[in-house]
């Protein structure tokens, strides 16, 4: 009896920690805690010091602070400069965003089914999602180069333009923001696919069938049963591409830096060569926040709307 | 109405012959049950006749015309299945109005129709739910209306009942067989379950191993079984097979009696059985043992019905007996039937 008593004692004196572990209420908080800490100071901090600069008179080189209310906005929006930004941002991400939806749901139906070396192009789709994408994107500056366009290479050799007929790709306004459009569809592409992959393979393969011998034709049985099964999942996807496509700039950055003539800025670019290249942090800080309001409320909407569609 | 064929059906995935050769012709507005176990074959053979499935080789003909190359939509078919599988984000109106639209119904026919059809089967009330607000009964009610609404040739329903709890499955079964009655489409029903195959089939195709074992009435499938499978899938408890030394021999559980239980002293075959275990299912009464004598060490079960009244006891070896025109004879090699011998 005696040892029992100590064998039952012992543990949970020398183990007490163990125990800790074994409660929901400590191991929840603890296994959540790294992933707060990491949002609140690199995500948290610096978004609430963008928002205190965004109303304050900092600039590079000055040690001093001061609150000047809504100066900023109002003395940055109305110049042409940000006009055309907002106007090129809205352009970028809603196109990029139409372009990647629709590619995707192909994409993605397409490697639903069952055909050889199917891994090989799932490795391949999923390649410009996994490469560094500065490094993607200068791949792609040599591509639409001025110069070396391989494009332009082979279009000149099967004939379709002439030498002195090179299109300038990142050279010409439009060409330039279908450029760029063209290039972050491309890096979008993926994961939008692998999400609308992932939703398509939850649908029960009961329900294909059940419209098959319904006698649905491939398109009725696309939009009415396919898409509406998909729908939250599908809204998901649209809304990480265009909070995506509305604050990124890494794809402007390196092919066209805003240019030519600040036809492809959008905000986010903007807001870098003002506040870090150009010094004035207090009007980048406002630049970069001005679109945080709407795509709050875009977020806001799009997942009232998965929530309500949810079908199951 | 139409009447289907399968000629010489094969589905093979890889090395599993899925369906080896299947030959099976339905009547005019039969009740057709494709029975057996898991993994028999039987779905798959369903989905080929759908068209859900590309057929190996063989040929499927529906009312005469070979579909192997029609699509699902171009076969005159419906078809239920064990899920439903019914459209979750329609209304049930909407999912029974469905292959109407899709089959390009007049619009104003439509209401019409799907108010017809929701009326076979009492659910009028139901029309503007979702599917997940429905009870399990209901969402069965309303894929048959579904698979109805069109008016198909060929009704074909894959286990509809069995994610019914056992009561609703037996009320089920009942309307679903007097509704085939009253409209007289020609089905295919594929079921695991032996009460519900007896139950509902005008025949039941027993299969295993992708092969149909036997074709028959479910008098004829029970009474007379093809083969050893036949003889042991149906039944519940399975026929007692005994070897004797040229052939099998077997007789069903509720034939085994006791000696005084037999009306008639005559044609009876008296064998030792030794009771070990007796379980009460209320109308029945299962008893399981051994057989001394002749058959030492034979394992053989005898089915009572409450109507039997010989005292019979666990532990004891009493004196039983079957009538010899009970017995069934089979094939040692083969399992088929062979002619009866002296036992």
């Amino acid at each position: 009896m005696a040892t029992l008593e100590r064998d039952l004692r012992a543990p949970a004196a020398g183990r007490r920690f163990g125990f800790v572990l074994d409660r929901p209420e400590w191991l929840g908080p603890l296994m959540i805690a790294p992933a707060v800490l990491y949002i609140v100071a690199i995500v948290g901090l610096p978004f609430l010091l963008a928002l205190y600069y965004s109303v304050s008179d900092i600039s590079m080189g000055r040690r001093t602070l001061g609150f000047v209310g809504l100066k900023n906005f109002i003395s940055v929006i109305p110049t042409s400069k940000f006009q055309t930004s907002l106007q090129n941002t809205f352009v970028f991400a809603i196109v990029s965003q139409v372009l990647v939806i629709i590619l995707a749901n192909i994409l993605a139906l397409a490697l639903l089914k069952e055909f050889r070396g199917k891994w090989v192009v799932r490795l391949l789709l999923l390649l410009p999602w996994v490469a560094p994408i500065s490094l993607g994107t200068i791949g792609w500056l040599w591509i639409l180069d001025s110069i070396y366009s391989v494009i332009n290479w082979t279009l000149e050799a099967f004939g379709l333009i002439t030498a002195d007929g090179w299109p300038m790709y990142l050279g010409k306004p439009y060409l330039a923001m279908g450029s760029v459009i063209t290039v972050h569809v491309w890096r979008l592409l993926p994961l939008a696919t692998v999400i609308i992959l992932a939703g398509l393979t939850s649908i029960p393969k009961d329900i294909h069938d059940a419209a098959q011998v319904d006698g649905a034709s491939f398109w009725r049985h696309h939009f009415q049963i396919t898409v509406p099964l998909i729908r939250p999942i599908l809204l998901v996807a649209l809304l990480f591409g265009l909070v995506f496509a509305f604050t990124d700039m890494v794809v402007i950055f390196v092919l066209t830096r805003g240019g030519p003539y600040d036809t492809t800025q959008v905000l986010a670019s903007l807001a870098f060569f003002t506040g870090i290249q150009g010094g004035d942090l207090a009007e980048g800080a406002a630049i970069a926040i001005f679109l945080f309001p709407l795509l709050l409320a875009v977020a806001f909407v799009f997942l009232r709307i998965a929530r309500r569609s949810e079908v199951t | 109405m139409a009447i289907v064929e399968t000629r010489d059906v094969r589905k093979h995935f890889g090395d599993v012959h899925a369906v080896d050769g299947v030959n099976l012709t339905t009547k005019e507005g039969e009740f057709l049950v494709l029975l057996g176990p898991s993994g028999c074959g039987k779905t798959t053979l369903l989905r080929m006749v759908a068209g859900l499935e590309d057929p190996t080789g063989g040929e499927i003909l529906i009312g005469g015309q070979v579909v192997n190359d029609l699509p699902p939509r171009a076969r005159k078919i419906a078809m239920v299945f064990q899920s439903y599988a019914l459209y979750p984000h329609m209304r049930v109106f909407d999912n029974i109005a469905f292959p109407l639209r899709a089959q390009g119904v007049p619009r104003a026919e439509i209401p019409h129709k799907v108010e017809w059809a929701a009326g076979l089967f009492g659910i009028e009330k139901l029309l503007h739910r979702k599917p997940r607000e429905l009870s399990g009964g209901e969402r069965q009610r309303v894929a048959l209306a579904r698979a109805v609404v069109r008016e198909p040739a060929v009704f074909l329903l894959d286990e509809p009942l069995s994610n019914l709890d056992a009561k609703l499955r037996t009320s089920a079964r009942d309307e679903l067989q007097q509704f085939q009655r009253r409209i007289g489409t020609t089905t295919i029903y594929v079921t695991h379950d032996q009460v519900e195959a007896m139950g509902l089939g005008d025949r039941i195709a027993v299969m295993q191993g992708g092969k149909v074992r036997q074709i028959g009435t479910p008098q004829e499938v029970y009474d007379e079984p093809a083969d050893t499978f036949v003889a042991g899938f149906l039944g519940s408890p399975p026929m007692n097979l005994l070897e004797i030394p040229d052939c099998l021999v077997g007789f069903r559980p509720e034939h085994f009696l006791p000696k005084e239980a037999h009306e008639s002293r005559d044609g009876l075959l008296a064998l030792k059985f030794h009771i070990s275990r007796i379980e009460y299912l209320g109308a029945d009464r299962l008893l399981y043992g051994a057989l001394e004598g002749k058959f030492p060490d034979t394992k053989v079960i005898s089915k009572l019905a409450s109507t039997v009244s010989t005292p019979v006891q666990p532990g004891k070896t009493q004196d039983f007996a079957v009538r010899e025109k009970d017995f069934r004879f089979f094939d040692r090699e083969t399992g088929l039937r062979t002619r009866p011998r002296p036992v």
